[in-house]
Order: C-alpha cells, then sequence, then structure tokens
C-alpha cells in the first residue's frame, strides 16, 4: 500500500502507532539495566543541536544589540552620550566577567575544599519536557563522565549525571520526582533519605519520629547511597510534622537554586576513595 | 513540503522549550510549547500528519527526558489524532474554540502521561491537579496568542506591501 493511501486511513495509522508505543514501552520496562541505544544516539545528537541553538540565540542577540547600539550612536551624534554608553556597556561588561570570575573562585574554592576529583562544566539546556526535572551539562564521556556521577556546585548538591554522550550530558536533578539521595540532619546526626517531588522541594523520608528536627536544620549527604559524597548541603529543613505514622514529614527547601544554574563541578571520585568534605575555614 | 515545515516547527518548539526551561523552572507554569505545535498541526493538516507529528515529537521529547521512551510519545500521539479529527470536523478558527481544544488537548495528554506512569508503577504524582490546571491554562493563552500571530503575520505582511505598491 502506498503512503499517500495509508495516510487516507488515519485509523490505521493511528493503532499502527499506539501499537510501536506499546511495543517500545514495554521493552524498556521489562529491561532490567542499561540505557536504551536509541535514546543515547538521539540524546547525543540533539545535543550538537542544543549547542548550535545556543550558540546562534547568542549570534542573533549580539548582532541585534549591537545594530540598535549603532543606531542609537548615529541617531543622536552626541560624542559625549557615545562615551558614556561605552562606558556603561564596559561598565556592564566587567560587572558580567567579575560575576562570573566571582561563580568560577567559589567553584574553585569547593574543588580545593573537597580534595575531589572534580571537572567544571556549563549548563547548556534544561529539560526537554516541563514533567521531568534535568539540565544538559557540556561535558561528557570524553571528560570521562559516567552515569551516577555526583554533580555539585558552590551552594550544594545539583544531582547526577544519568546520560552521558562524547561531549555533553544529562544530569537529573535533585529535585527531580525520581532523585533520591541518602542524608543526615547536621545538627542531631539523624539520618534519613531526600527525595525530589517535582515542584522545587525536596522531602525527608524514614526519619523516625522521635528523632529531634526542627525547622532550620541543615540537611547535609550521608554518603551511604553511593552517588553522593558525605558532607555537602541538601538543603534546610523548612515544615516538620508528626503526621500519623512512626516518621517525621519533612519539606526541604534546597541550598541550590535551580533556576540559576550556570556552572557546575561533575565529581569523577569513585565512592571508595572519597574523603568528608573540609568545613570552610 | 507541509510535513517538512510540521517537522521542522516542532524541532524549533523542542529547542526552545529546553533553552527556556531554565527561565521557568521555579514560579512560573511549566508551558509544553511542544504540545502547542502538535495542536497546531494537527488542527490545520488533519488527523494523520497530526498523529505523525505527535509521535514524532513525543518520541524526541522522551529521548530527550530522563523518562521511560514512548510514553510522551503516546500521549502526543493520541492528542495529535484527536485534535486533527475535532480540526476536520468542527471549525476551531476562532480564538475560543482554539483556547477550549488546547485545554482539553493538555488535560488529556496529562491523564494519559501520569496515567501510564503510574499504572505501570514508575513514578508517582501526588496532587496533580494544580499543575494540570496551570499547565492547561498556561498552554491554551500561549497557544491561541501564538496561533494569532502566526496566522496574522502572512496577511499583515501583504497588506503592507499592497499599501506602499497602491502608494506609488
Amino acid at each position: 500500500m502506498a503512503i499517500a493511501d495509508i495516510r487516507q486511513r488515519p485509523g490505521f495509522l493511528l493503532a499502527a502507532a499506539i501499537l510501536l508505543h506499546v511495543i517500545l514501552i514495554s521493552a524498556q520496562v521489562n529491561t532490567a539495566s542499561g540505557l536504551p541505544i536509541l535514546q543515547v544516539v538521539t540524546f547525543g545528537s540533539f545535543a550538537e543541536v542544543q549547542r548550535a541553538t545556543m550558540a546562534t540565540l547568542g549570534g542573533v542577540r549580539g548582532m541585534w544589540s549591537g545594530y540598535v547600539a549603532l543606531q542609537q550612536v548615529q541617531q543622536e551624534n552626541n560624542a559625549l552620550k557615545h562615551e558614556l554608553q561605552s562606558l556603561q556597556v564596559s561598565l556592564q561588561q566587567e560587572r558580567a566577567e567579575a560575576q562570573r570570575t566571582d561563580n568560577l573562585r567559589q567553584l574553585l574554592e569547593l574543588r580545593e575544599r573537597a580534595k575531589l576529583d572534580t571537572v567544571a562544566a556549563e549548563v547548556i539546556a534544561g529539560a526537554a519536557s516541563p514533567d521531568f526535572r534535568t539540565v544538559t551539562i557540556d561535558k561528557g564521556s570524553s571528560e570521562d563522565l559516567a552515569t551516577d556521577m555526583a554533580v555539585i556546585s558552590p551552594a550544594g548538591v545539583v544531582g547526577r549525571v544519568i546520560l552521558p554522550s562524547r561531549r555533553a550530558s544529562k544530569v537529573q536533578l535533585l529535585i527531580d520526582r525520581n532523585a533520591a539521595a541518602g542524608a543526615l540532619i547536621e545538627r542531631t546526626r539523624v539520618q534519613g533519605v531526600v527525595i525530589g517531588i517535582g515542584d522545587g522541594t525536596l522531602k525527608m523520608q524514614y526519619v523516625p519520629g522521635t528523632a529531634d528536627v526542627k525547622t532550620g536544620d541543615l540537611v547535609v549527604t550521608s554518603g551511604i547511597d553511593g552517588i553522593y559524597p558525605k558532607g555537602f548541603v541538601i538543603g534546610t529543613v523548612d515544615r516538620t510534622d508528626r503526621g500519623d505514622g512512626a516518621y517525621h514529614e519533612i519539606v526541604v527547601r534546597p541550598a541550590v537554586d535551580f533556576s540559576r544554574l550556570e556552572e557546575v563541578l561533575i565529581v569523577r571520585t569513585p565512592p571508595a576513595s572519597r574523603g568528608l568534605i573540609e568545613e570552610p575555614k | 513540503m507541509r510535513t517538512a515545515v510540521a517537522l521542522a516547527a516542532i524541532l524549533v518548539a523542542i529547542a526552545l522549550q529546553t533553552t527556556l526551561a531554565t527561565m521557568m523552572f521555579r514560579g512560573g507554569t511549566a508551558i509544553d510549547l511542544v504540545l502547542i505545535v502538535v495542536v497546531y498541526v494537527s488542527i490545520k493538516s488533519g488527523p494523520s500528519t497530526g498523529l505523525l507529528a505527535g509521535t514524532v515529537a513525543g518520541l524526541i521529547q522522551d529521548a530527550l527526558s530522563s523518562g521511560i521512551l514512548g510514553i510522551g510519545g503516546l500521549a502526543k500521539t493520541v492528542v495529535g489524532f484527536l485534535s486533527g479529527v475535532l480540526g476536520t470536523q468542527f471549525i476551531v478558527t476562532a480564538p475560543l474554540p482554539r483556547f477550549l481544544l488546547l485545554l482539553v488537548a493538555t488535560a488529556l495528554h496529562a491523564a494519559i502521561f501520569m496515567g501510564l506512569y503510574t499504572l505501570l508503577n514508575l513514578r508517582q504524582f501526588p496532587a496533580p491537579y494544580p499543575s494540570i490546571v496551570g499547565q492547561a491554562f498556561g498552554n491554551a493563552f500561549v497557544g491561541v496568542v501564538g496561533f494569532q500571530l502566526i496566522e496574522w503575520f502572512p496577511g499583515f505582511v501583504d497588506r503592507r506591501r499592497a499599501g506602499r505598491f497602491l502608494k506609488r
């Protein structure tokens, strides 16, 4: 049957599409481990598209602002104003440079303090679907990144690498619904598990109802999950409730502002050889 | 040609979704630009093109997300097909019917997407209704404005050209 004929029968086409999806979903759900090749290839290819999109957007933005600025200069024809504008642009550039330097300095301090083998990366894209909390970073397996490596920032834990391609990696943020990390309350050393609930906050589970937990307590990684190094800040206790069960219901406010992630560090040190992070002096 | 344009629109929507997503992380409603494009392609081109657009868009979105490959694709396939059927059976050129169509499409997409994840016991969605309602209204608003702009722009350019010609 010709393709044109098939398109005249949308019912058949729908049935075929649904069947294809069901087979695809079943294949993945039944698989115990490993990443689908299609997913890796698509992600790797599209990471390049994302990179190109970002570069194009940057170029267009640069051309646009340059053109508008030039027109203003021609229209005003005022040497003093021109000088002032140039100075303002320079000042903004200096500020932006200073901000970036500050970010990088913080990353460097964190790297030295943590004594871990880390690599810095830049966030180049967000999640493709609003239902998932992921970002794409510009470092991949060519920088020895692998699945389940922890991703951190000066403010605290960011997430973990879930899909490395050659020149980019997908990072699952800690606030994703599927994310979890071993955690403890720093003040009382009570252990639990922090999970993402998808709305930007975190929940700490399995903390016994008899444990001493207060609003404002610092929550840090416990290191028992084998992914996140021990002692990194996750967030602070925002709300705690005994509820009906034997466990506390604890809402944790993340330390990291996930809407402003620009640079991150990926921990390449294997879990067995990690030490505890040093407290800042 | 129409298929190529639809494919290009989907790719642009996904690229925008991935670049704008970082700006809309906290606070604002998470708008699904890809779903809006699928609905538009469907009401303009019919159920066959609509379901193909939904399949392609959903699968790419799934592949770029950390979820199961095919669940988003299935949801967008069904939404693309039904939007295409509605587009051929009813007149959906005015803003209000389009607004309602986008509301229903978003709700249906969320029902299939979350339903399958819950059914397969892969993810939990505690209290999903506020986010679905927020996303439905967000998609409907952005979609209707986007549709009007897309359809208004070529006519606007033609009118400007005709005006210049008459002045001469």
